[in-house]
């Protein structure tokens, strides 16, 4: 009894949805470990993952507070870029003059590496967190935009139609039928953004810091201290995974209704 | 068997037939279009849409506009309901010259357009919402609206829980929600399987029944549009104009067997050719 009953019990918890990517990830553990004792690869190279394991544990705290102004400029320049974006795109899908005078300039402006023109940043604002709130919202500001602009054009004309025809005044109209449209778009856009703007703030770090985990990564390359160096690289990816999670946690409560939230509903219905 | 009785009395029928160019004294103010054209322009110059209209709608009448595809029938709806500006000429509802969205009008598109984040209840008040009408005032009328199509139960769902068929029935409820004079009906039921749609058909005609709505429908179908319609307007191709107007005389109310009414088939038979003899001419 206790046998047959014992692989289902397994086999549901492995279908749990959070179980599979960390399965996954453990897998991906112990063949790194098994391929660095098999090609005998030195670990000024690559670290063991016993090695990073204890420097994230031994060094946490300090580890911990540099994540603080990582986190911090994180979220300033996630947060700009969605303040800006989403009106950005309202004029670029509201005005055929701005779309052409606009949108190629900004498509034009993706092509310009951030990183090289973070320098000039420092030059500008000094070293505090302000470059890198700047660094972060300019990598997180241009998928906004551009899904937003998907979404908001993509909305059924004679919809519009029939909320102008009941005498719906523009600013009516746009709040009940527009924006809701176009919020699945947006959301897509700002998932990719706030992963964006760790990168766009651990490049600012990079180039003029002496706090935050870009800070932690260049000093420990300088020293080839790699086991401190990947600990860095586990907590931003950390740090972009949560903040990917709070943004879609944001998402199902604002628009429930989306096709893509569905699944759950019929499967409780 | 349709041919058979053609041929049978052809003169009996053509009785039923009048031709009505415009019925002369103006009873009810309704819709007057008069002298109504649209042009479009772009840019390889002007390209007409509507030739010269010129019609009376009465109040409670259910009159349906027939013609081919791009013959400017949505134009037409869109200038009634003041959504776009004729090129020439005036339209007045209820006597009142139309030159902004009046907000006197119910539409029904081919697609039910509900919005997906509200449900079936607060799509139906979007007119009340958008007109910024007290809620509490319409909420029953919108409920017992409802009870009317058969939707009842159905308040609090989202639109992709119900069918097809269902959808539009609430979005005829969200046309009649701020209680307008004229309902105006852009191929509604064209997305809908056939079966579905003869029961709208019915369904329609009661509503417009118990409503007393004057209703414009525009349609493809030329059975669909004898079977509703007190007067049906036929249309030419681009540019739109009108090549007749026939009086539909099937008594009210009418059940799916008047479509077997030799008068029912005559008409409908009449009507197919103006676009037979198009088509021949091309």
């Amino acid at each position: 009894m206790a046998e047959a009953k014992a692989p289902t019990r397994l086999s549901k918890a492995l279908n749990a949805a959070w179980v599979r990517p960390f399965l996954f990830l453990i897998f991906i553990v112990i063949a790194w470990d098994l391929s660095i004792r098999l090609f005998k690869i030195p670990a000024y190279q690559i670290p063991a993952p016993a090695d990073v394991v204890a420097v994230l544990w031994q060094d946490w705290p300090e580890l911990a507070r540099q994540s603080w102004p990582t986190t911090y400029a994180t979220i300033w320049g996630f947060v700009l870029s969605a303040l800006f974006g989403i009106p950005v795109a309202m004029l670029i899908a509201g005005s055929k003059t701005v779309e052409s005078y606009v949108y190629p300039l900004l498509v034009f402006s993706q092509s310009v590496p951030k990183i090289a023109i973070a320098p000039l940043f420092v030059v500008w604002f000094g070293f505090g967190i302000l470059p890198k709130i700047i660094s972060a919202f300019l990598l997180g500001f241009f998928p906004v935009v551009v899904s937003a602009v998907q979404g908001f054009k993509s909305v059924d004309p004679d919809m519009v139609d029939l909320a102008r025809a009941m005498q719906g005044s523009r600013f009516h109209v746009f709040r009940a039928v527009n924006l809701p449209h176009a919020l699945p778009a947006i959301f897509s856009g700002l998932k990719v953004s706030v992963t964006l703007a760790v990168v766009g703030a651990v490049v600012g770090e990079f180039v003029g810091s002496n706090s935050g985990i870009g800070y932690v990564m260049q000093r420990s390359i300088g020293t080839f201290d790699l086991p401190t160096m990947f600990a860095a690289l586990v907590i931003l990816a950390l740090l972009g995974v949560i903040l990917f999670w709070i943004v879609d946690r944001i998402e199902r409560l604002v628009v429930p209704w989306h096709v893509s939230q569905r699944e759950e509903i019929i499967v409780a219905a | 068997m349709n041919a058979a009785k053609k041929t049978a009395s052809p003169d009996s029928s053509a009785a039923h037939l009048r031709v009505v160019a415009d019925r002369g004294a103006t009873l009810t103010p309704g819709i007057r279009l008069s002298g109504v054209s649209k042009t479009y322009r772009s840019r390889d110059g002007d390209v007409p849409s509507l030739q010269p209209l010129d019609f009376h709608i009465n109040d409670g009448e259910f009159f349906v506009v027939v013609g081919p595809s791009g013959c400017g029938k949505s134009t037409l709806l869109k200038m009634i309901s003041g959504l776009l500006p004729p090129s020439a000429g005036e339209i007045f509802v209820e006597g009142e010259k139309v030159d902004k969205p009046h907000g006197n009008v119910g539409i029904v598109f081919q697609n039910a357009l509900l919005l997906p984040w509200r449900n079936i209840i607060n799509n139906v008040m979007l007119p009340i919402d958008m007109k910024r009408l007290k809620r509490a005032e319409f909420l029953q009328r919108a409920k017992s609206l409802l009870k009317l199509v058969g939707l009842e139960g159905f308040e609090k769902k989202l639109p992709w829980q119900l069918s097809g068929g269902m959808q539009q029935r609430a979005s005829i409820c969200r046309a009649l929600v701020h209680d307008p004079k004229i309902v105006l009906m852009d191929e509604p039921f064209g997305a809908l399987d056939a079966m579905t749609r003869e029961r709208m058909n019915v369904e329609l005609m009661r509503i417009q029944r118990e409503t007393g709505k004057t209703i414009l429908l525009i349609t493809h179908s030329i059975p669909e549009a004898v079977f509703l319609a007190d007067r049906v307007l036929v249309m030419t191709e681009r540019p739109g104009a009108i090549a007749a107007i026939y009086d539909v005389p099937l008594p009210r109310p009418r059940s799916l067997d008047v479509m077997s009414d030799p008068v029912f088939s005559e008409l409908v038979q009449r009507i197919r050719k103006h676009f037979f003899t198009q088509i021949a001419l091309d």
